[in-house]
């Protein structure tokens, strides 16, 4: 069977799937943030497909926007992990239930 | 079915295989797998950027990604102690919710990707196999219609820089 848009479109779906997952049940706030790098993934993968398809780099200029806002967005959030590993001793959202630090 | 779809199934296979071992790792539930699970996912979605004609996507996914990225993620990891994490266990809500959630989610996808009109590749993107061309492409659209977005994206980076700095000062007030 020749592989289509259908077939990657699957795949993205699926893996996006997988980070929702991970992000609603893994309570480590480490393996939450990964999931979320998955779900960004399945995106870029299903805009990459569709910039093929339609014959239109559009989606791949998109993708390549993607990936720089995701590299400052985990610089910042993990340097929130951080901070807040410092404060409290735990990376675990259990233990982050209150708001003041 | 030609070499491409072969690497296709096989490049699917590995990232499904390799992000769900991120999320739920029966053997091991250290994060450092988690991160190293997560490298191989994006390698292989590298693969798949290849079989898809975006070579420089491919080659950023994996240097941004898989380099960067990922040193910074188990860079973390080494520096946050995270020994007790592994005795904690997944909660039966949180796992009932989860498959729930994402499952109504799932379908919604499927079924909408089900009705989507079946493209056939493009005649002249199937000639033109050179990924040069494409990546000159994208090279001239990144800086001629997309100029404004690339340059904010510059000062979105300066911005997380100085606030990364601003985070990690000993003394956050």
């Amino acid at each position: 069977m020749q592989v289509g848009l259908q077939h990657y479109l699957v795949i993205s779906a699926l893996l996006f799937a997988t980070g929702l997952l991970g992000v609603i049940m893994r309570r480590n706030l480490l393996v939450m943030y990964m999931s979320l790098e998955l779900m960004l993934n399945a995106a870029n993968l299903a805009l990459v497909s569709f910039s093929r398809y339609n014959n239109n780099l559009d989606g791949q200029v998109l993708v390549f926007f993607i990936i720089t806002v995701a590299a400052a967005e985990v610089a910042v959030g993990l340097a929130l992990i951080v901070a807040l590993f410092r404060k409290r001793q735990s990376a675990h959202v259990e233990d982050l239930t209150s708001m003041k630090l | 079915m030609g070499l491409p779809d072969i690497l296709f199934y096989i490049f699917a296979a590995l990232t499904l295989l390799c992000g769900l071992l991120v999320v739920a790792n029966p053997f091991s539930r250290s994060p450092v797998t988690s991160a190293m699970f997560l490298v191989l996912t994006i390698i292989s979605l590298a693969g798949l950027f290849v079989l898809l004609n975006a070579f420089f996507l491919a080659a950023v996914q994996v240097i941004v990604y898989a380099g960067a990225v990922m040193v910074l993620f188990v860079f973390v990891i080494m520096l946050l102690d995270l020994k007790e994490e592994e005795r904690r266990h997944i909660k039966a809500f949180g796992f009932v919710t989860g498959v729930v959630s994402v499952g109504i989610i799932l379908s919604v996808f499927l079924k909408s990707i089900g009705s989507t009109a079946k493209l056939a590749l493009p005649a002249a993107a199937n000639a033109s196999t050179a990924g040069e061309s494409d990546t000159h492409a994208l090279g001239m659209l990144l800086f001629t219609k997309y100029t404004l977005p690339f340059e904010v994206i510059s000062v979105l980076l300066l911005v997380a820089m100085i606030g990364v700095i601003t985070l990690s000062k000993k003394d956050l007030k």
